[in-house]
């Protein structure tokens, strides 16, 4: 019997021991995609330049490009990365379906079709886009969201993972077709405009972005992590849950609007990069395994490293002109997710 | 004794309920046929012109090539027609074949790869050989597929010849994004994304005799495959241990049904662009109508999704004249409330 304990408390501390190993992996590379991204770019600063100006030295072309060009704009990309991989892996938790990701709470939709309707009205060159088109798209994504949960919410038994989903499908068809309809009448710069916002491009990053992103994460990512053992318990099953005294439907609803505001305030800055919130999740599950308190952390980070690597290459790989993030997202995960699908067991 | 005779009866009353089902099943599939020959034979008559009956009568059997009538009819809409059917049901068995298989009921034929597969391929088809005929873009469309299907498939079973549901799930969702991000790349590098968005949402309009020759043989022998396969897939539904536990040999069953929802999907997918809506939402209406068994679902399926295809292009073309609606949307808006409804009611997953 002692042996028995003493060897599950042996094992206990390897996993634990190895899953901290991961996130300090995660950690660094975060950093050193960090560190990448601020030196490359259409001008080429070295290390040493990048260094001296962040501590106050360097020309005023380098300060420039640094402080307003390229900080921003990973800080953004870093923030976007956590706020949608967070999301997807409380959307996967609480619909208990592999295949969920933000999208599912008709976020990228409902923010795509607010995009299109302003562009329609306004044009692609207004020059007040770049303060209200977040806006707007957050406002899509807080309505559509709000809507799928009306819907799938039924009297007596709350909202239904499967309902939930069914609902977020259908809605989510919906407004893609309605979107589909706007487009076809949409010119050529305003057709391009929307296509490489669904795309997912980090555009015209600013402080003022980073800044309009940074409270929801700043508020949700704690919240969410203090909240991970809830998370544990809901997967395991309503019935489950409910016997283990917790209140199921109303623990649902706080982790569902914090998904949705992380979601929806990444998806209003980035444009839609649905992927990373499928993919990260499931990264993270592969490496740490299903504990939230561990499963959160290394999805954030997995989210961001994968998230501002993907931004630094869409900089440079087809320079002068940049290609959107969330495609450069996709050529990049993809492949590793699927090398980890064809090694893993589980 | 009494307990004895109360299990009796409560499985006797099973077996009739089961047996009510098979008649409300076959009642469906042959009024359902009757709608949809209906539904066909107004639907050529309906257009920019307006055709009588009697003329579509007359058009297919006492043919007169003088008379421009005739020549519509024959020429445009009839082929028009049987190529919405068709599409139809073959991509609604497409989908309740997904669903049936990897048991999840978000999934859809465009999850096997096929929509994105085929879309990588007119990508690089209007990117790089923009003078290329009709139907070779067709073709080229349905390789594309087959390569995305392919893809999914290998990646799924990488491993000791071992396609899950799970693993063919994910695998599709990676792949799915890995070649539409791709082609979204292409499109947006080459400038060429609204003519690409402009040819998938163009649904049957340009169907002709000579496609419908190819694509027939094909989809009918799928769909009578479908069929065939209803069996086991109705108890790979269950769950890979209680399937396995039944002598199926699940792993062949899946690699079957990929063969018969590649063929179905991807000769619609290459005609009409990706119309996703229908293979999701006919295999849950038909599971709401008949019940759970792939045995019935699956040509009750086939007989829904070519009416629901058929009024679609009928809308398609009636809504705007002379202009084309897009059909994929046209489908997608007047299925989302009913969709809802269903979600609403339904009582059992899978």
């Amino acid at each position: 019997m002692e042996n028995i304990k003493q060897k599950n408390e042996a094992y206990k501390s390897k996993v634990a021991k190895r899953n901290i190993t991961i996130l300090i992996i995660c950690l660094i590379l975060l950093i050193l995609s960090f560190v990448i991204s601020m030196n490359t770019g259409y001008t080429k600063l070295s290390p040493n330049d990048t260094l001296k100006t962040l501590f106050g030295g360097g020309s005023h072309k380098e300060k420039l490009i640094l402080f307003k060009l390229r900080l921003p704009r990973i800080v953004v990309s870093i923030l976007v990365g956590m706020g949608l991989s967070l999301s997807g892996c409380i959307i996967q938790g609480i619909s208990r379906n592999p295949l969920a990701d933000p999208g599912l709470l008709g976020i990228n939709a409902g923010a795509g079709l607010m995009v299109i309707l302003y562009v329609m009205f306004f044009g692609a060159k207004s020059f007040l886009s770049v303060f209200t088109l977040p806006f707007l798209a957050l406002i899509g994504a807080g309505i559509t969201a709000i809507l799928i949960y009306i819907l799938s919410y039924k009297k007596g038994e709350g909202v239904a993972p499967l309902r939930l989903i069914l609902t977020g499908i259908a809605i989510q068809a919906g407004i893609s077709a309605l979107t589909t309809l706007l487009v076809i009448k949409l010119d050529d710069t305003q057709f391009d405009f929307v296509a490489n916002w669904q795309a997912g491009s980090i555009w015209a990053s600013n402080w003022n972005f980073v800044m309009t992103l940074l409270p929801w994460i700043l508020i949700l990512v704690p919240y969410i992590i203090m909240k991970s053992r809830v998370l544990d318990i809901l997967n395991l099953g309503d019935e489950l849950a409910y016997s283990l005294g917790t209140e199921v439907e109303r623990e649902r609803q706080l982790l569902l609007g914090a998904a949705v505001a992380l979601a929806a305030s990444s998806v209003s800055v980035s444009g839609s990069i649905g992927f990373v919130g499928l993919i990260a999740p499931h990264l993270a599950r592969r490496l740490v395994g299903p504990k939230h308190r561990i499963l959160l952390p290394t999805c954030a980070l997995i989210g961001a490293v994968l998230v501002s690597i993907s931004d630094t290459i869409a900089k440079v790989i087809v320079q002068p002109l940049e290609i959107p993030t969330g495609i450069v997202v996709a050529i990049v995960g993809a492949p590793y997710f699927l090398y980890l699908l064809s090694r893993n067991k589980q | 004794m009494e307990k004895l005779n109360r299990a009796k009866t409560e499985v006797k009353d099973i077996e009739d309920m089961d047996k009510g089902r098979t008649w409300v099943a076959l009642l469906i599939i042959l009024l359902g046929l009757g709608i949809l020959f209906f539904l066909m034979a107004f639907s050529i008559t309906k257009g920019a012109v307006e055709i009588p009956l009697s003329s579509v009568w007359d058009a297919l059997f006492r043919f007169d090539e003088n008379n421009t009538q005739h020549l519509i009819i024959l020429d445009l809409r009839t082929p028009r027609v049987i190529a919405s059917a068709l599409v139809g049901a073959a991509l609604a068995v497409a989908g309740a074949i997904m669903q049936g298989i990897t048991r999840n009921p978000m999934a859809d034929s465009g999850l096997l790869g096929l929509n994105a597969g085929a879309g990588f391929a007119l990508s690089i088809c209007f990117a790089f050989f923009p003078k290329m005929k009709y139907i070779q873009i067709i073709l080229f469309s349905f390789l594309g597929a087959a390569f995305g299907a392919a893809l999914v498939n290998g990646i799924a079973s990488f491993k000791r010849g071992r396609a899950t549901p799970m693993r063919l799930v994910l695998a599709g969702a990676a792949v799915s994004a890995l070649l539409s991000s791709l082609s979204q790349g292409i499109a947006l590098y080459f400038n060429v994304a609204q003519d690409i968005m402009f040819w998938t949402v163009g649904g049957v309009a340009g169907s002709n005799w000579e496609q419908i020759k190819i694509m027939f043989p094909w989809i009918i022998g799928a769909l009578i495959g479908g069929v065939i396969l209803s069996r086991s897939i109705s108890i790979s539904s269950l769950g890979e241990d209680v399937a396995k536990g039944l002598g199926l040999n699940t792993t062949m069953i899946n690699v079957l049904s990929s063969i018969i929802v590649l063929i179905l999907a991807g000769a619609s997918v290459s005609v009409v662009g990706a119309v996703g809506f229908v293979g999701l939402i006919i295999p849950h209406l038909s599971r709401y109508l008949i019940g759970v068994d792939y045995r019935r679902i699956i040509p009750v399926s086939a007989v829904l999704g070519a009416i629901l295809v058929v009024v679609a292009d009928l809308g398609a073309r009636t809504l705007n004249p002379p202009f084309e609606t897009p059909i994929g949307p046209l489908i997608a808006l007047v299925g989302v409330p009913f969709f809802l409804y269903l979600a609403r009611k339904e009582r059992r997953a899978l």
